[in-house]
């Protein structure tokens, strides 16, 4: 590591807020972009399957009346 | 050839091949983004003139990079849809847009932390970030036109002719530090000639430009599969996936 000690490389010679911050924020709308998508697509599914499960119920009860 | 543009054409099986590459692409990419990372952050020295603020330059350089080849990616969509009316392009123009907005909103930030204790300023008119800012503008306005138009093939049209007239904005961005001296610097890096950066910097910054490009390309085929998945519901064969799942 450049930096002698943790408390070194988190100051930065007084640049550290700076790098710090901008690390931070890059970080955080990486994660956000790269959950998104995971989230929405799961929120989809589960969507999806319950107009499945809605479909299947109706059509076996519409075969139920037709019987 | 033709029959891989008819694949690609094909609903079912862009979705599938797009999950099976996410499925090992997003771990390299994870992980190549924690080694650019942290190698940059840790184990290189400070710059001669900027000292540590430099650092920015790990993740400013790559966002900005991808930000750009983002709008290519959208723009050309946006021509196949045009051209060929092929639906899966416009759900990739679509995919692409949100992202590039997010890395030119990440370029933009960096940027403005980045200047502040190296030009003594967060924001300068200059002629580089007016055209990054018009750059964002234009990937909020393609998502914001999709949103606009209750008929979405309409929709599509009108994202792909405002994302092909918005490239004459790439050359402007590329060339501003050439064509107006400002505070924003040149290029470090060239593919002809020698380059002004150091090895020992270039690498990390290198390996991070990679990984940026390795993430775009995960989350624009994560957005595409979401998409495809919302606008196939009706047919049978997301039927049978959400049956067997």
């Amino acid at each position: 590591m450049y930096f002698d000690s943790v408390a070194a490389a988190l100051v930065m010679d007084g640049h550290g807020p700076y790098v710090w911050s901008a690390y931070g924020i890059t970080l955080t709308v990486i994660a956000l972009l790269v959950l998104l998508p995971i989230v929405s697509k799961r929120r989809l599914l589960r969507e999806l399957r319950g107009e499945h499960r809605r479909n299947r119920q109706s059509e076996s009860r519409s075969s139920v009346e037709l019987s | 050839m033709w029959t891989f543009f008819h694949k690609l054409g094909s609903p079912p099986w862009l979705y599938g091949i797009a999950g099976s590459i996410l499925r090992w692409l997003l771990p390299i990419a994870v992980v190549a983004l924690s080694v650019g990372v942290v190698w940059g952050l840790l184990y290189t020295s400070p710059d001669f003139r900027q000292g540590n603020s430099y650092r920015i330059i790990y993740i400013h350089v790559p966002a900005s990079v991808v930000a750009l080849a983002g709008y290519y990616v959208m723009a050309i969509a946006g021509a196949v849809s045009l051209i060929w009316k092929m639906k899966m392009a416009d759900i990739a123009m679509l995919a692409a847009a949100p992202v590039g907005a997010a890395l030119t909103f990440v370029a933009l930030l960096t940027g403005s932390i980045w200047g502040k204790p190296t030009w003594g300023t967060w924001w300068v008119w200059d002629a580089r970030i007016t055209s990054m800012l018009i750059l964002l503008f234009l990937y909020l306005g393609v998502m914001a036109l999709y949103e606009a138009y209750d008929n979405k093939a309409a929709a599509a049209r009108a994202c792909a002719i405002l994302a092909l007239v918005g490239t004459v904005n790439i050359p402007i961005i590329y060339k501003s530090v050439d064509w107006w001296y400002s505070l924003h610097q040149p290029a470090s890096i060239k593919f002809t000639g020698e380059s002004t950066i150091d090895p020992s910097m270039l690498y990390p910054l290198l390996l991070c430009i990679v990984s940026f490009y390795l993430l775009f390309t995960c989350v624009l085929l994560a957005n595409m599969r979401v998409e495809i998945l919302r606008r196939e519901r009706k047919t049978g064969w997301v039927r049978r996936l959400v049956g067997e799942s």
